[in-house]
């Protein structure tokens, strides 16, 4: 089979250097002189970032100020990038809590799945976008660090309400 | 007879070459400073033309980027390729930058300067030859791109040098053409005589349009500005020929670029826009020499200068590259026989009016912009319509079309329903 290709043809009356060159000066000139930009100014103008939005994680803790998790072993088992590490403990009551609780943020893949499946409501996704450390061990954050967090966290997507409205 | 004005009066033999060391001093200065002014002018005018703010953090509007670059450029690393021939690789970059200084020697930038001790040309050295002298210095400038490409032992950079000289041989003839007719009008190559021409007779870019308008595109395509900034070729040629270069040397290339910018709009306005005449009045170029007045023409001519340079930037965010070919036919097929077939009209619409008794003044140019009127529309209305004006658009071309589109229809007609 043949390859046909498809020729272009312009209509010859219509076809002009001169005219489409002013053309285009015109509107790149209405361009310059409008002045809406579309740059954020970014150390002082913010983006707006989705509610959805998935940074780095968060815990969420109790009114006494401990961690909400109750090392259920849920999360470690369903993320998958295997980022993290987490030591059960139980005190004299038999209530279980984390004595290690490590997220890995370089392996991690934002995927939000901790969030949803953590059924004390504790570990959660961040609207948080500015990560930057001087080393590489900075971004394994330990349970401390995840619970110090301040930033918003992300909200889950409601089937009912499939575009956030 | 009135008492002689030593004001008025040339100076004498030292008086005149202090005042030249000291005008070379300033012109240098003030032009160096606009060469690196016109960068920053290009990044603001691009952002804005892409709705974007362009550099606006070092100092205020970001006035400093000019200096960060400098510095930036004069503390990188420079690298120097392995096979490369050293003493040309290193002469090519001041080989490129020095011709579009020199080509400021000869401008007029004002009305003479009355001082104490005598009437100064604001003009660095006044050649007879001035503007045969521009002409030369400005073709020599492709050498330091052609050196740069060919010294680099690069294929892609040894192409755009190949370019640049393919390029330059091409518009060279149109630009020196289109500038016969200014040369016919006012009768002289002295380019203060051509202003005072144009002060006298109308602005040459009325009396002579497609003169204007050719050199306008030459001059384009002598400066390797965008739309002919084939050299270059970013998508095709990584950096064409400074693709080896690094730090300062790398920076000449672009200098030297603006910098040919600038001095071609410093010619185009000394040719076709009345160089430092202030239009719509005889004040400036009449009467005794006052200090107002250079300063007023001074200001006018930065003002045309300036002008030209943002039109420079403006056309280079708003149109595409040429494609080599295209650039080619544009320049043979279409620039240069327009270019010898105005000479023709010119020559013979000026001889014309000398023998119907036209004093050279303003009726005289207001006849040869009425003939221009009448040619701007042929060239740009009828001519631009039937495509002569584009380059891709040959007679061959429309017939291999032709043939193409026959066969595609016969194919379409052979397999019906097949994918067109």
């Amino acid at each position: 089979m043949a390859i046909t290709v498809k020729v272009m043809e312009r209509p010859v009356g219509e076809v002009s250097y001169v005219r489409a060159t002013l053309k285009g000066l015109a509107l790149t000139f209405k361009h310059m002189i409008d002045p809406h930009k579309v740059t954020v100014q970014y150390p002082e103008e913010r983006w707006d970032i989705s509610p959805r939005w998935r940074g780095t994680h968060r815990m969420l803790t109790t009114e006494d100020g401990t961690a909400k998790c109750v090392a259920c072993g849920l999360c470690p088992t369903v993320c998958p990038a295997n980022c993290i590490k987490l030591v059960p403990g139980e005190d004299e009551a038999g209530n279980r809590y984390p004595l290690v609780f490590e997220i890995d943020e370089f392996r991690c893949i934002f995927c939000g799945y901790c969030q949803e499946v953590c059924p004390e409501e504790a570990i959660h996704m961040g609207r948080h976008y500015e990560n930057a450390e001087f080393n590489r061990e900075r971004f394994v954050y330990d349970l401390e660090r995840l619970t110090a967090q301040t930033h918003p966290v992300s909200e889950l997507w409601d089937p009912a309400d499939p575009r956030g409205e | 007879m009135p008492p002689l004005d030593p004001m008025q009066l040339p100076p004498s033999t030292w008086v005149f070459l202090i005042a030249t060391v000291v005008k070379m001093l300033i012109v240098f200065t003030v032009y160096m400073v606009g060469v690196a002014y016109t960068t920053l002018a290009e990044r603001k005018i691009s952002a804005w033309i892409q709705d974007r703010h362009g550099p606006n953090r070092v100092g205020p509007w970001g006035l400093f980027q000019v200096l960060a670059d400098g510095v930036k450029n004069i503390m990188k690393e420079e690298t120097m390729p392995g096979e490369i021939n050293k003493p040309i690789f290193i002469l090519a970059p001041a080989l490129a930058f020095v011709p579009a200084l020199l080509a400021w020697a000869v401008i007029p930038f004002g009305a003479p300067l009355p001082t104490p001790w005598g009437k100064i040309d604001l003009v660095v050295a006044d050649l007879p030859i001035g503007f045969l002298f521009t002409l030369a210095i400005t073709s020599l400038g492709v050498y330091g791109i052609v050196l740069a490409g060919w010294a680099s032992n690069n294929k892609y950079a040894l192409l755009g040098g190949l370019r640049a000289s393919a390029q330059m041989v091409s518009y060279e003839i149109a630009m020196g053409m289109s500038t016969v007719c200014v040369l016919l009008i006012a009768g002289n190559v002295s380019l203060n005589t051509i202003i005072v021409q144009q002060a006298t007779m109308g602005w040459n870019v009325l009396v002579l349009s497609i003169a204007a308008f050719l050199f306008l595109v030459a001059a384009f395509a002598e400066t390797n500005r965008v739309p002919f900034d084939l050299p270059e070729a970013e998508s095709e040629l990584i950096a064409g020929y400074h693709s080896e270069y690094s730090a300062m040397k790398f920076s000449m290339f672009p200098i030297s670029e603006y910098a040919n910018m600038l001095t071609a709009s410093a010619m185009f306005v000394t040719l076709f826009f009345g160089g430092w005449d202030i239009p719509f009045t005889q004040w400036d170029n009449s009467g005794p020499a006052t200090v107002l007045k250079a300063l007023a023409t001074v200001g006018m001519f930065s003002f045309k200068v300036g002008f030209f340079v943002f039109f420079y930037i403006w056309v280079r965010w708003t149109l595409p590259r040429f494609r080599y070919d295209q650039l080619m036919s544009l320049g043979w097929k279409f620039m240069l026989p327009v270019a010898l077939a105005y000479i023709v009209i010119a020559a013979a619409a000026i001889l014309g009016l000398d023998y119907a008794g036209l004093e050279r003044g303003r009726t005289f140019g207001l006849a040869m912009f009425g003939i221009n009127l009448v040619l701007l529309v042929v060239l740009f209305v009828i001519l631009d319509r039937g495509r002569i004006i584009s380059p891709a658009s040959s007679r061959i071309e429309r017939e291999r079309l032709g043939r193409l589109r026959a066969r595609a229809v016969q194919r379409a007609h052979l397999a019906p329903g097949e994918i067109r």
